[in-house]
């Protein structure tokens, strides 16, 4: 773990903090007001860099002690292996406790059923849901960022949720200062996310300055895949390819890590941090508009699945 | 729409960040304005792009209209208005931005303050035809009252006043009077448009007339951060932390994220509201030992003796104390649909700290048109900014909101169901206020 305050080029004060630093100390504010005022959160963790990064940035704030939460991670039953093994190593090496929200028990015991197109990530939500009523979670930690998606855009940092997870845009406690009410009420809880202000760039560089290691499919490597809505879909026992659907080996890496039915490869010679960084810079397409099946049902789908309680 | 080599390196360059706002009427193209500084500085995606150019087919119209790149919702889509704030991110070679992209309706007053709150800059949008109209006061008003270091005019619509000189002079004269009265420290003006693109990113052909900067550039080149680190240094403290593992029996660390102002090691110190005193014997930056910390970095303060002290304090030098109160006098933007009292029993959240609390009095509503201050009207309903006291139940080591955001704000919240009801801010309300003459014959003093 390395602090750092960047010299900051272009300001006349030798106080100025460079933008990484600011969205730093922002998201280990909000971190050390969580554990100040809430009973039991929880960080949702599923090995993808966001979650990684909150991960880091928790660790940070409460050094030397260890992180004051728990970990829960809703598991599709079509997570990437290397993704699963990254999150279970991490569990081990900081001596943290993880919880497992299982779709596929979910659709083991006939409570969800498997939708026509395959897809598991809205199936998430119930498993979600109802881990954070068992464990009475108050505060749960989400790694959504506001540039990702225009739904997004309008997210609160601390967002309250019914008993149901609903989220009501229309009904947000407005956000002054850096003054978050966290109050609730038995049952409700607080969706809460510190990497609000940060964009897809910001968490790639700061992964860069702080050297966190990632899941290996973050980087470019040869992988089979076949095309599925414009989209190069990873084979598997999941449910792909069907029919029609041919399988090549090409060489690609994930922008995002969600479930394998939903999440896009893109084509990437990036091997490298800086080659990853270089190449999102360049790019013309948003994270999920390259690589997220999920989000172009409809124009209001992220909406729509946020208000059902998905993050 | 390509990426150039020199686009990539100096986004990656850009280390600056700049939190500013937008303020502006309906139908005065504060969509268009955000649209067109999202479109040129090339922040809008290819696939964001196409799903706007596919949504606006849909809806039978010919161009993109870019308005559907920033309202997120589906009521908002539906209605063609934006109801609440939402956030955007962009980035040019010189800087980093955060937009808080707020409604500008009347009934949205409340999504200004929000949006205002954790600004460095507004930009008030006026439309060239029109010239200064009540919305523009009040937002004026609001970004005074809010201390706003910089306020930015855009003239808008310039475009359909011949591009005229004289037009955009008188509208920035009187908008500078006003906010100069309301105590804004700093006003530029720019002519606009925001539809053909004069002036917003690209400096204006048609008006060789104005000598001044685009409005990227201007919110390229303005100071970013208020430097508050020669201020009353203020370090509210979050959370305790205390391992208790073998490697740090004894550790222990109060977490918070400075103020303002700058603490130093070997510092004399004193902790509010008890009063106690002691030595900053270490600072943890994140893990690292250093020397000094300054605002608005998240550090660990260790202190050379075991006293009490918990979240909700505030550690301050010795020699630079705040008074602390239980009678705190403040303006307040009523931020809830249910209204506030005289009388009322609230929560009052002050940095780490929330503390019972009374509405004692509502000393006057503010009218914001013309800054009149309508005495005693007893109760405050959404989007009315009035003038209180509240009396609290423990002492409070509050500063003058004039003197600091983020340690003269605080919020009123409902006990009974947490909704936040009002943000607040101590002490005198506009910069420049003068003294308050006598209440003329309808009751209403200035």
């Amino acid at each position: 773990m390395t602090t750092s305050v960047d010299v900051v080029s272009g300001t006349d004060s030798p106080y100025a903090l460079s933008h990484l630093d600011a969205l730093e100390s922002e998201a280990v504010h909000i971190f050390r007001e969580v554990a100040g005022e809430f009973e039991r959160p929880v960080i949702l963790f599923s090995g993808g860099k966001d979650s990684i990064v909150m991960l880091h940035l928790a660790l940070k704030a409460f050094a030397p002690a260890p992180v004051p939460f728990t970990l829960l991670h809703v598991d599709t039953g079509h997570n990437f292996p290397e993704v699963l093994q990254y999150r279970d190593r991490t569990v081990t090496e900081h001596g943290l406790r993880l919880h497992v929200a299982s779709v596929q028990d979910y659709i083991d015991r006939g409570v969800l059923r498997e939708r026509p197109d395959g897809t598991r990530n809205p199936l998430q939500t119930v498993p979600l849901t109802e881990a954070i009523q068992q464990h009475r979670f108050d505060a749960v930690f989400g790694g959504g960022r506001r540039d990702e998606e225009k739904a997004r855009a309008k997210e609160r940092v601390f967002s309250l949720r019914d008993e149901f997870s609903q989220w009501d845009p229309r009904r947000q406690r407005p956000e002054l200062w850096q003054l978050y009410n966290g109050r609730h009420a038995p049952g409700e809880h607080v969706r809460v996310f510190p990497l609000s202000n940060w964009t897809e760039l910001d968490v790639w560089q700061y992964i860069q300055r702080e050297r966190i290691e990632l899941p290996e499919i973050y980087f470019a490597h040869e992988r089979e895949v076949f095309k599925r809505s414009g989209m190069w879909l990873t084979a598997g026992e999941w449910g792909g390819p069907k029919a029609g659907e041919e399988t090549e080996k090409r060489l690609v890496r994930y922008r995002t890590v969600g479930d394998m039915s939903c999440t896009g490869a893109v084509d990437s010679d990036a091997t490298t941090l800086d080659a990853v960084i270089t190449e999102i810079a360049a790019s013309r397409l948003t994270e999920r508009g390259a690589t997220r099946a999920d989000d172009k049902m409809s124009e209001a789908a992220m909406e729509d699945r946020k208000r059902e309680g998905y993050f | 729409m390509t990426s150039t080599t020199e686009q990539l390196a100096a986004q990656l360059s850009a280390t600056t960040l700049l939190r500013f706002a937008t303020a502006g009427s309906v139908d005065d193209g504060k969509s268009t304005l955000v649209g067109r500084l999202l479109h040129d500085s090339k922040s809008v995606l290819t696939d964001q792009l196409e799903a706007v150019e596919a949504a606006s087919r849909g809806r039978g119209q010919e161009a993109p209209d870019l308005a559907l790149l920033t309202d997120g919702l589906r009521a908002e889509r539906e209605q063609g208005i934006t109801i609440d704030v939402a956030y955007r991110y962009f980035a040019t070679p010189r800087r980093r931005f955060i937009l808080a992209d707020t409604p500008g309706h009347v009934q949205y007053t409340r999504n200004m303050v929000t949006g205002a709150s954790t600004a460095e800059l507004t930009v008030v949008l006026v439309d060239a035809r029109n010239g200064v109209v009540e919305q523009t006061r009040r937002h004026a008003a609001i970004a005074a009252l809010l201390r706003v270091p910089h306020v930015v005019l855009a003239v808008n619509k310039m475009d359909l006043v011949d591009y005229a000189e004289p037009v955009f002079a008188a509208i920035a004269e009187e908008f500078t009077a006003y906010a100069t009265e309301l105590g804004v420290p700093e006003v530029t003006a720019i002519p606009i448009s925001a539809l053909a693109g004069d002036n917003v990113v690209e400096p204006s052909a048609r008006m060789d007339w104005y000598g001044g900067p685009t409005v990227l550039e201007h919110l390229e080149t303005v100071p970013a951060s208020h430097d508050l680190t020669g201020c009353h240094a203020r370090f509210p403290v979050q959370y305790v932390i205390r391992p208790q593992t073998a490697e740090h029996p004894d550790y222990r660390g109060y977490a918070g994220q400075i103020a303002a102002g700058t603490f130093r090691v070997g510092e004399q110190v004193t902790v509010l509201p008890s009063g106690r005193t002691s030595t900053v014997a270490g600072i943890d930056l994140l893990g690292e030992p250093v020397d000094v910390a300054w605002t608005p970095q998240s550090v660990t303060v260790l202190l050379a003796d075991d006293i009490d002290v918990s979240r909700g304090d505030i550690i301050v030098p010795s020699g630079d104390a705040p008074a602390t109160t239980q009678d705190v006098r403040a303006t307040v933007c009523h931020v809830a649909d249910q209204p506030l009292t005289v009388g009322q029993r609230v929560l009052l959240k002050h940095t780490t700290r929330t503390v019972k609390a009374i509405v004692k009095g509502i000393d006057s509503r503010l009218t914001l048109d013309d800054l009149s201050q309508h005495p005693e009207p007893g109760r405050l309903v959404a989007n009315d900014i009035g003038r209180v006291t509240v009396r609290t139940a423990e002492p409070l080591a509050l500063d003058s909101y004039a003197d600091s955001r983020r340690t003269g704000s605080f919020l009123l919240i409902d006990p009974a169901d947490g909704t936040t009801l009002a943000a607040g801010m101590a002490g005198d309300s506009f910069a420049a206020a003068a003294e308050a003459p006598a209440a003329d014959d309808e009751g209403w003093d200035f």
